[in-house]
């Protein structure tokens, strides 16, 4: 049986049906993980005895009958900077090196409701910052389709468990496209619900009004049924909204039948690349004989998404991450003289120069007289790219978009270039300003052999839109297995 | 002639709000837990923690600022105040710059026999920090996070003031509003009422307003008063001297009775503050408004006017009464219970005023009930003891709350009625009192007093000294 080649909800079939149980599953994944890992390197921590232990615990409620539903005795794998208690927490910083968290994050915790077997934490830019997970303090993640490229990021680590199989899905989160534009570039399926859909209580904040938490998964069926287990009003997350429908697998048909996609002009300018574009309007054109009526339109303000991201997150990451100071918690320096040197050295040693870099962005534009000429300049513009969004939706029931401008750039390319790689958001961004949902699915490989997404976008609460064009693009193609994953397979069938 | 200067103060009240949880979670307010015990994720600022507001400190901070007169904000929002302290778990505090909740307010004070104004600039909500220990021996500091998250309002006053008696009476009034909303305890010993000062001198009759110092650590109205007196004389000094004030931080010392400078405007901080993203705004409606204004309880100057229509007592005696809300409970409970307002104000007003000050005492820390009180009453009254008596039993009651028919009737207080037991000890105080009974008859009205002193004493007070007197008349007649 090719249990890590199965979707989760193929997986969680099989156990309901007895046909092999929670600790194989487990077994499965973690002798996958030592097949790749360290080609790979996906995680940051892997809780082999931890995951086996609560494989068993898992089991025997199923066993039992207090435990069914589709996700029951599906190992999981959950980016770092998701609480989990007393397992490690790094947000792949120094500064977390050794922070084990006292409780587990409420999305978590759903999922652990539903059976989820935690096997370990992922990879990610530090804190989340950055698009190619190569900030983390902790190594950098590869690409499973192609070593020599990064997995995107920031949830680099849990698009590339997924596409290496080392996990049926991973939890991911997205600020800025964290959980998009990875999952493009490692032909995973990844969504970023509408801002409130799921709790953000126990993920380790980097810009709050843009954080949201989703799912990353090997198709968009996994992602509605886990999407299903984390949605829920949170009383602990003020931010956190009660919705109407909570039912997405009801929206999984084959039928976009009079369905209205827009395809903004906008977006398929200057710096896209030529392959990317000629995949997504290909993908459009699948749409459109499926019967969707695909139009262009013009979206605008795109120009203006990315400097107010950045100053939006960046102000709120400069004060979210104050609270690593070396004082409670986490890494601190082991010689200082006096708490403020304390304080700077901690945090000096402590943070790479990414995290550094957007501190002081950030705390720049809340600075006493830039604060209106930037920060209040910058919510402005987000008010009205959620207008322009909005305006779009009274037209179009989806909008189709490049996940990212090019595939996986190669390692150590983007790195010294931070202007090319802020800019590399600018199709993933706009959603986080407006608090869309968007998802990305694979559409293809470059000539490079590399993964190629397209991002669907919809309304605010309308996912199952979203997820109905997602699903019918999906009847069309097969799933497609990094070349790293066949040839471990082929390698295992030869010995 | 030297010249002439005047105090120009505003005043940064802050009050700890009586809420049994924190503001942002739902840990305990309560006051001297062990260290770290009153806490969890939220008030330690751990990472992946997230604040929810309490409603009811938007309801007490509303019932404040409506009964301070002030406007109260529709849409208020909280905002990160940032800066580094171990006391503060996620380095910034959340509080409110941009949209306070109340703004544009005004108390009446009342000083000499004048009245005036001193109006509210805004008011807002926000957490206070944790508290610092200072281990000497091993050169560390502790942190202890039981009081971080405790809800505060800051109250801002324009500078209105304009001396130390103002202050107080400001200080005083602001106390009575919030006790009387039962919003908090106010204690300033505590540090659930905090005062910063504000103060700056000009030359009498001058437009505009000297250079200001701030004054931090005063924690009593006693050390208000003395810090005030010795900042304005700071500052005429070096006016006078041709130097300058400078904008600072000033730390009171109420034991050197000195203030040193702690920061100048130079080093002011950078709070960098912006609207927290974690908590959405707080939108109030004109109904929830009503609601408050509907549960807010009788305040202190309404009540001043009822008293005096309703239980016909005298202003000065209502002014002292009301001055506490628990003394006023008292007062109305008592009252209700034997029907004798006036006899309940006068024991307030005499025998438990004089024992708050021997025993040093706050009023409203009286601990007996009104129960006992009106018992008390009752009893001197229709004359089951007397006076004296009811004195002795006031005072255990005021001690110990005792129930006053138990006391008298375990201790054989109950003054004596029987006329034969009367008779007897009389003839025995005229018997062994010739000389005083002469004087009677020849005329001395004072020599009877003496006979009926005699006559209590040889009965241990229990008499009712009106019959003895009469019954005395009678006999010697």
């Amino acid at each position: 049986m090719d249990i890590t080649g199965m979707t989760a909800v193929e997986l969680g079939k099989r156990i309901q049906k007895r046909e092999l149980s929670a600790v194989d599953a487990v077994k499965a994944y973690l002798a996958q993980i030592d097949q790749v890992e360290a080609l790979v390197h996906g995680f940051v921590t892997v809780d082999r005895e931890g995951a086996v232990k609560r494989a068993e615990t898992v089991q025997k409620k199923i066993d039992d009958g207090t435990l069914a539903g589709p996700l029951a005795g599906v190992p999981a794998a959950i980016k770092d900077n998701l609480c989990t208690k007393g397992m490690l927490t790094t947000c792949s910083s120094r500064i977390l090196e050794n922070f084990k968290p006292t409780f587990t994050a409420e999305a978590v915790k759903r999922l652990e409701n539903a059976g989820a077997v935690v096997i370990g934490k992922t990879n990610m830019d530090e804190f989340a910052m950055g698009s190619t997970t190569e900030t983390s303090y902790f190594g950098v993640t590869r690409n499973p389709w192609d070593l020599e490229h990064v997995p995107g990021g920031s949830s680099g680590g849990s698009c590339a468990a997924v596409a290496a199989e080392e996990c049926p899905y991973a939890l991911g989160s997205d600020t800025g496209g964290s959980i998009r534009q990875p999952s493009s570039f490692c032909g995973v399926v990844g969504i970023k619900p509408t801002y409130g859909t799921v709790s953000r209580y126990g993920l380790i904040a980097y810009g709050s009004s843009l954080d949201q938490i989703g799912p990353i998964a090997k198709d968009v069926t996994d992602c509605a049924v886990i999407l299903e287990t984390l949605a829920a009003c949170d009383r602990k997350d003020s931010t956190s909204m009660p919705r109407e429908n909570y039912d997405f697998r009801g929206a999984l048909v084959d039928d976009v039948k009079g369905m209205k996609i827009g395809i903004p002009q906008d977006y398929f300018i200057e710096g896209l690349d030529k392959e990317v574009k000629e995949h997504i309007l290909r993908a459009a054109a699948v749409l459109k004989e499926k019967g969707a009526a695909v139009e262009e339109f013009d979206l605008s303000l795109v120009q203006y998404a990315i400097p107010a991201y950045y100053v939006i997150a960046s102000a709120e990451a400069s004060s979210n991450l104050s609270r690593f100071d070396g004082v409670k918690y986490g890494y601190r320096t082991s010689e200082y003289e006096g708490l403020h040197q304390m304080y700077k050295k901690s945090r000096s040693e402590g943070f790479g120069a990414e995290v550094k870099r957007r501190i002081m962005l950030g705390s720049f534009v809340l600075s006493s007289g830039y604060y209106d000429a930037y920060y209040l300049k910058a919510l402005r513009t987000k008010a009205l790219i959620k207008q322009a969004f909005d305006k779009a939706f009274e037209k179009y029931d989806v909008i189709l978009a490049p996940a990212a401008p090019t595939t996986a750039p190669e390692l150590g390319a983007s790195l010294n270039d931070p202007l090319k790689m802020y800019l590399g958001d600018i199709y993933t961004i706009s959603v986080n300003l407006a608090g869309l949902p968007g998802i990305s699915i694979p559409v293809g490989t470059d000539s490079k052999g590399l993964p190629v997404g397209m991002q669907i976008i919809a309304s605010c609460f309308d996912e199952a839109k979203l997820f109905r064009a997602a699903y019918a693009y999906e009847q069309t193609k097969a799933y497609e297995r990094p070349r790293l994953v066949k040839e471990t397979r082929k390698e295992r069938r030869e010995r | 002639m030297a010249k002439q200067y005047e105090t120009v103060i505003g005043l940064e009240v802050h009050v700890e709000l009586a809420t049994k949880t924190k503001i942002f979670c739902s840990c305990s307010t309560q006051f001297g837990g062990a260290p770290n015990t009153h806490t969890c994720p939220v008030c330690t600022g751990m990472p992946g923690s997230l604040p929810v507001l309490n409603r009811q400190v938007v309801e007490y901070a509303m019932a404040i600022g409506l009964a301070a007169n002030c406007e109260i904000t529709r849409v208020c929002k909280f905002d990160r105040k940032n800066y580094f302290y171990p006391d503060n778990p996620q380095n910034y505090q959340i509080s409110q710059l941009y949209l306070p909740i109340a703004r544009n307010g005004y108390v009446e004070i009342g000083t000499g026999g004048t009245r005036k104004r001193v109006r509210i600039h805004e008011m807002h909500m926000e957490e206070d920090a944790g508290k610092l220990v200072h281990d000497e021996w091993d050169d560390t500091s502790l942190v202890d996070y039981n009081r971080s998250g405790v809800p505060l309002v800051e109250i801002v006053s324009e500078p209105d003031m304009r001396s130390a008696d103002e202050v107080i009476a400001y200080l005083e009034k602001l106390r009575m509003i919030i006790q009387y909303l039962g919003a908090s305890d106010c204690k300033l010993q505590e540090g659930s009422m905090r005062a910063d000062v504000n103060l700056s001198v000009r030359e009498t009759g001058a437009k505009e307003f000297g250079t200001r110092t701030e004054m931090k650590n005063l924690n009593s109205f006693k050390a208000i008063a003395r810090a005030i007196e010795g900042e304005r004389n700071r500052q005429i000094e070096l006016l006078s001297e041709g130097k300058k004030v400078i904008q600072e931080t000033r730390r009171w010392d109420d034991n050197k009775e000195a203030s040193y400078a702690m920061r100048s405007k130079e080093d002011a901080q950078d709070y960098r503050y912006f609207p927290d993203p974690d908590l959405v705004p707080i939108i109030i409606s004109d109904e929830w408004i009503e609601r408050v204004k509907r549960n807010q309880p009788e305040l202190r100057d309404e009540k001043l006017k009822r008293y005096k229509k309703e239980f016909d007592i005298p202003q000065y005696d209502a002014e002292i009464i009301t001055a506490s809300r628990h003394m006023a409970e008292l007062f109305e409970r008592a009252s209700a219970l034997c029907g004798k307002p006036k006899k309940v104000s006068n024991w307030l007003m005499v025998e438990t005023m004089r024992l708050l000050k021997e025993k040093n005492m706050e009023p409203e820390e009286l601990a007996f009930s009104p129960e006992n009180l009106a018992g008390l009453i009752e009893l001197a009254e229709n004359g089951t003891i007397n006076s004296s008596v009811a004195k002795e039993v006031f005072e255990k009651i005021f001690t110990d709350n005792v129930n006053p028919v138990e006391y008298t009737e375990k201790h054989g207080l109950k003054t004596v009625n029987d006329e034969k037991e009367l008779l007897k000890v009389l003839e025995k105080v005229i018997a062994e009192n010739p000389q005083a009974v002469v004087d009677y008859r020849g005329g001395k009205e004072k020599a009877l007093g003496a006979l009926v002193g005699q006559t209590m004493k040889a009965m241990k007070g229990k008499a009712n000294p009106g019959m003895v007197n009469k019954k005395l008349r009678e006999i010697l007649q």
